[in-house]
């Protein structure tokens, strides 16, 4: 059979086809078919938020889970990433205009001292894709620069990352300068980075220490409805 | 003897003087070569040498366990034990199994600190948070340790993805070598960074085996 035989031609596949192809090609890290088959979703009358659910964030939970078994490796999600945020990239603006869900509000960025952003980036792209609006501070972060940020966007969730084991102390600093400025309840802490544990999440006094990008979503998810719930309770 | 780097990477090092020696050094197989240097120049005969993979580098989650199991398997036939690792990435676990077997270990937190000597390290770290280190062992692994690990032969398209915030290549020379040199600039400039060659010797890897080296006596 020719590689012309082989070729599958995005816009001939029905609806269900073309999510599961997506959901491949995500996991390939085609970008181009990736935007492809957003642009032919929304051709089609899919909502944005419906692809970006249904094609772009469920096709990077089936990455995001491979790579947390050991079946992919950081190459490998950052291609799929890649694909993903081109899609994005289309969604976005759409997104804006047609009203999707709003979750919540992160600040987010790598600590001072560490340059470090892969883990970092891959968080911020899966939040917005489960909703959340992220303001990203980028590496390389002071105390001063994340409380600026979070009270300037009046921020639910900071999150904070570090790839060092001679850069994530300076976690519990931010947490501590929260707690002197009595503003540390005011905020969801959520840290994250491949030397850190839960141990050390609880050790500095963070809410949550999330492993992987999909582990932060869900647990964002959880404390933004614990919080909604207190609201309404109280 | 030659020691092979593919080896010192996949299967580690096993230096064994038929039960001569009085002190095991367990050591990581990226510095391998450094401390049989040092073993031969201050003649710490009664010291052996077991060194484990040095790729568990790109697994430090693994190299606690490692260790563990070899000073349990070998710490019957020794007087005493060195850990010859800084932490490498292993969040204070290492240190934990060394203090549970009342083992010494290197100080500091990876072997571009050590190799710099800690305090020297830690004062410049500030001003080097974009340098990648390499040393003379990294230098001759670069395919093994860095370029294919990143998947740069395959996906060279993602440098940027992982070098974006690098300024420079800082190689820490153990030894005057330069074809090392050559190599470690061709690095440099395969990653697109800035190169500088920083002769180091072996910083605080000498102080750290000549204390456990003396306290076993020669």
């Amino acid at each position: 059979m020719s590689d012309e035989e082989d070729d599958i031609i995005l816009s001939e596949l029905d609806n269900e086809e073309l999510v599961q192809q997506m959901h491949d090609d995500l996991y390939d890290g085609l970008r181009e078919e990736i935007e492809e088959g957003v642009n032919i979703l929304l051709e089609r009358g899919w909502q944005p938020y419906q692809v970006l659910t249904e094609a772009l964030v469920s096709g990077m939970t089936i990455v995001g889970n491979d790579f947390r078994d050991g079946i992919l490796f950081v190459p490998e999600v950052l291609l799929a990433a890649n694909a993903m945020k081109g899609g994005m990239a289309i969604l976005k603006p759409l997104l804006a205009e047609t009203g999707a869900p709003r979750m919540g509000k992160m600040v987010i960025g790598t600590v001072k001292g560490d340059i470090h952003d892969i883990g970092k980036n891959l968080v911020s792209m899966m939040m917005e894709g489960a909703g959340f609006e992220v303001v990203d501070l980028g590496i390389n972060n002071s105390v001063d620069a994340y409380l600026e940020a979070l009270e300037a966007e009046d921020a639910d969730i900071l999150g904070m990352s570090a790839l060092l084991t001679t850069t994530m102390p300076y976690m519990k600093v931010v947490i501590d300068t929260l707690n002197e400025k009595g503003k540390r309840d005011d905020y969801i802490v959520l840290v994250g980075g491949a030397p850190l544990n839960e141990e050390f999440g609880r050790a500095i006094g963070a809410d949550a220490y999330c492993r992987d990008a999909a582990v932060a979503v869900e647990t964002a998810k959880d404390f933004i409805a614990r919080k909604h719930n207190q609201m309404a309770a109280g | 003897m030659t020691l092979s780097d593919r080896d010192l990477t996949e299967e580690g090092l096993s230096l064994d003087a038929g039960g001569a020696a009085r002190l095991l050094v367990i050591g990581c197989g990226a510095i391998a070569r450094e401390i049989l240097a040092l073993k031969a120049a201050n003649g710490w005969t009664h010291m052996d040498l077991a060194c484990l993979p040095a790729i568990l580098h790109n697994h430090p989650d693994r190299i606690a366990p490692a260790v563990e199991a070899m000073i349990k398997e070998k710490s019957a036939r020794y007087e005493a034990i060195f850990v010859a690792y800084a932490d490498c990435g292993t969040g204070g676990l290492l240190e934990e199994v060394c203090k549970r077997h009342g083992v010494e270990m290197i100080a500091g937190p990876h072997c571009y600190s050590f190799y710099e000597g800690n305090t020297r390290f830690a004062e410049r770290a500030a001003d080097e948070i974009d340098s990648f280190y390499l040393t003379d062992f990294l230098v001759r692994q670069f395919d093994a340790f860095v370029w294919r690990p990143l998947g740069l032969d395959r996906h060279p398209e993602l440098i940027h993805s992982y070098f974006a915030h690098y300024r420079r290549l800082v190689y820490q020379a153990q030894v005057d070598d330069p074809a090392l040199d050559v190599k470690a600039e061709e690095c440099a400039t395969r990653l697109g960074l800035a190169y500088e060659r920083r002769k180091t010797g072996y910083g605080d890897l000498a102080t750290a085996l000549a204390a456990a080296a003396g306290a076993t006596g020669t």
